[in-house]
């Protein structure tokens, strides 16, 4: 018998599990949900409009990074791939620091110290292995602190997230595994990856795997919460299956529909992440509507300042990127940047 | 006190551990059984579990988790047990490791130290006599550096330790059991390169295996050859080597891994850069040929040795 997928509300906005969620926190989930998605809508339109030189979509993955992002303690820390806007929002990164990357004006964008939040990861499933080191060393100093790692269904493949699992179940490591199964890899389907559904492979390396509605965010925040705990509580790692779809291209240089039915999506479009809770909210909260707008009118502003600070980034001095490879910076770097600044 | 190079590594790594609580030891069998060449020999038996860590066989991870324990604030000292395994790490190395304090322009430092056993001349299986260096000098953002000698390891392990940077730390495996006397304070930083022999005919360049070789050639011969150890292959430290070279119009760099793109292409490229009018010949390279590395019976004829350093030396002087 496979792993039962968990739910709270199903994609018509029904009730289809327990929670303890209050309005203020479902209003919150809503809020976030939709500034998530103008962030992710927005920035492709960056793209599109010649200010972004590429843009990785997370449509349709709100729920999945929101209710995982939002189940996260200030002092748990997260590494990333590239996808997880959301979580980076979540963790309260303005989100005009993630277009440097895609600009081309920035290697990173952000101190993850300061917000516990890794720079991203591109080379696929290599965060995986940060994540489980991170982990120990909370374990080195005694501490009881969670490590998320986020990674898609591809990743599954690499040889560094096996081998993060093996180190994490070695170690009884606090890593929370988060994968979000959207179903492709840019055009591979899943089954090429696995046989198994993801989450029944933690079994094999000795800890607990969980699958989840990933568009779901009540569901997706309940299962995380979960396995944070576990973890803070020294009972080690869990890999969590959040099964969501990938409602836009890999990336902006992407054409799906060389590789994806159409019809495809329309099944998707019904389980939106968005949808469901907009529909039980409109059920059960009165004041829904002036609430909901106002978030709208909030996005609105959100748009606006991505495209300000985008359109305004300044691009960064060769002669600069110098001082940053080493510590110490070496005497041939500091003559190879003076030839660069020669030349302006 | 003498030591050998494997014991200076061991007494550095210990004095490295004792001065900072954060130093921790990662490796594929450096807790019990003290790691395949002894150098960690006790470590884990006075440190404990936690600070010297048996870990699964893996080397990406050995790396990876390490990139993800100097977030936490850690320095951790990779053991990789032998140079050509260190290529299942090699992506963690070069896109992780080296890019990290530049992604975040300087916020996140990565001290760390990857050892590797590197070089031939032990009669060894496939695999187990490489010399990679290259590979990582030409990383930004990697440093690395290759002691010859008990001394420099013993104070260069803890000086690699104690940087910021990370660190690619090459030990010469041919020459673990080679003794020298340990001096009571560092004579040299990590990044300079010293004079190892005075001479006045030909300069001579090595680091790590090759700097006994090109020491007995300097014995063996009636030329006066000016030996020099680079210790720091990244960053170079070549003002001695321009002043030596200027000296002696004649350079010869020694190295065991392939000449093709090696260290002496580089080498020979600056020398010839810096020192072009006071060159009396082009810069003689000896090295390993551009071979997969030869099975261990005839490795003898593959690896550097005084005649082939000594013939390079009558090139360099008769051209």
């Amino acid at each position: 018998m496979g792993l039962p997928i968990a739910q709270v509300l199903a994609p018509d906005g029904r009730l289809v599990g327990e929670h303890d969620f209050t309005l203020d926190d479902l209003r919150g989930f809503h809020r976030d949900l939709v500034l998530a998605r103008r962030i992710d809508t927005e920035s492709f339109a960056l793209q599109r409009h010649g200010e972004l030189g590429l843009w990785p979509p997370m449509l349709g993955q709100e729920a999945a990074q929101i209710g995982s992002g939002r189940a996260l303690q200030p002092a748990d820390f997260v590494f990333p791939s590239y996808r997880e806007h959301a979580v980076s929002w979540c963790r309260g990164i303005d989100p005009a620091k993630l277009l440097g990357m895609f600009r081309g004006t920035s290697l990173g964008g952000w101190d993850p110290a300061e917000y516990n939040y890794a720079l991203p990861a591109i080379v696929i499933g290599a965060q995986t292995l940060h994540a489980v080191g991170y982990g120990i060393g909370t374990m080195l100093e005694g501490k009881s602190e969670a490590v998320v790692t986020y990674f898609g269904d591809g990743a599954t493949s690499q040889g560094d997230t096996n081998e993060a699992f093996v180190w994490a179940a070695s170690y009884n490591a606090p890593v929370v595994f988060f994968c979000q199964n959207n179903q492709y890899a840019i055009s591979v389907p899943l089954e090429r990856q696995t046989k198994v559904p993801i989450a029944q492979r933690a079994a094999g390396f000795g800890f607990e795997g969980v699958r989840v509605d990933g568009n779901d965010v009540l569901a997706v925040h309940q299962v995380t919460s979960q396995a944070l705990r576990k973890a803070r509580d020294g009972q080690g790692p869990t890999l969590i299956e959040a099964i969501t779809y990938r409602m836009g291209a890999h990336t902006t240089s992407d054409d799906p529909s060389r590789y994806r039915d159409r019809h495809e999506g329309d099944d998707w479009a019904a389980r939106d992440p968005l949808l469901r809770l907009r529909l039980h909210l409109s059920e059960i909260d009165s004041g829904f509507a002036d609430f909901d707008e106002a978030v709208q009118a909030e996005a609105e502003q959100l748009g606006e300042h991505l495209r300000e600070v985008c359109q305004n980034l300044p691009d960064p001095d060769l002669a600069d990127l110098f001082a940053h490879v080493y510590a110490e910076e070496p005497d041939e770097l500091i003559a190879q940047s003076q030839e660069v600044a020669s030349w302006s | 006190m003498e030591l050998s190079i494997a014991k200076a590594l061991n007494a550095g790594l210990r004095a490295a551990m004792e001065a900072d609580p954060k130093v921790v030891l990662l490796g594929e069998d450096i807790g019990r059984l003290g790691g395949v060449f002894r150098v960690t020999d006790g470590l884990q038996k006075d440190f404990g579990e936690h600070r010297v860590m048996d870990t699964p066989l893996a080397e990406s991870a050995l790396v990876g988790a390490s990139v993800g324990l100097t977030y936490r604030g850690f320095r951790p000292v990779v053991e990789i047990q032998f140079d050509g395994f260190v290529y299942p790490a090699y992506d963690q190395i070069v896109s992780q490791v080296a890019r990290l304090r530049a992604r975040s322009e300087g916020l996140v430092s990565v001290p760390m130290v990857i050892r590797i056993p590197f070089g031939g001349g032990i009669g060894a299986v496939e695999h187990h006599s490489e010399s990679p260096e290259a590979q990582f000098v030409m990383t930004a953002g990697l440093k690395v550096v290759s002691p010859s000698n008990a001394n420099d390891a013993y104070w260069m392990i803890q000086q690699a330790i104690a940087a910021d940077d990370p660190i690619v730390f090459l030990e010469p495996k041919q020459r673990y059991w080679d003794s020298a006397t340990i001096t009571d304070e560092p004579a040299l930083g990590l990044h300079e390169s010293r004079v190892v022999r005075a001479g006045d005919d030909v300069t001579v360049l090595a680091y790590g295996p090759t700097v006994k070789t090109c020491l007995q050639a300097a014995e063996e011969t009636e030329d006066s050859l000016e030996v020099i150890d680079l210790r720091t292959l990244s960053p170079l430290d070549l003002e001695p080597v321009y002043e030596s070279v200027r000296r002696t119009g004649r350079a010869v760099v020694v190295h065991e891994a392939a000449k093709t793109l090696g260290l002496g292409a580089e080498l020979a490229a600056r020398i010839t850069q810096e020192c072009f009018y006071s060159l009396e010949a082009p810069v003689q390279r000896v090295t390993g040929y551009d071979l997969p590395y030869p099975p261990c019976r005839v490795e003898h004829d593959h690896l550097p040795s005084v005649e082939r350093v000594l013939d390079a030396v009558d090139l360099a002087k008769e051209f």
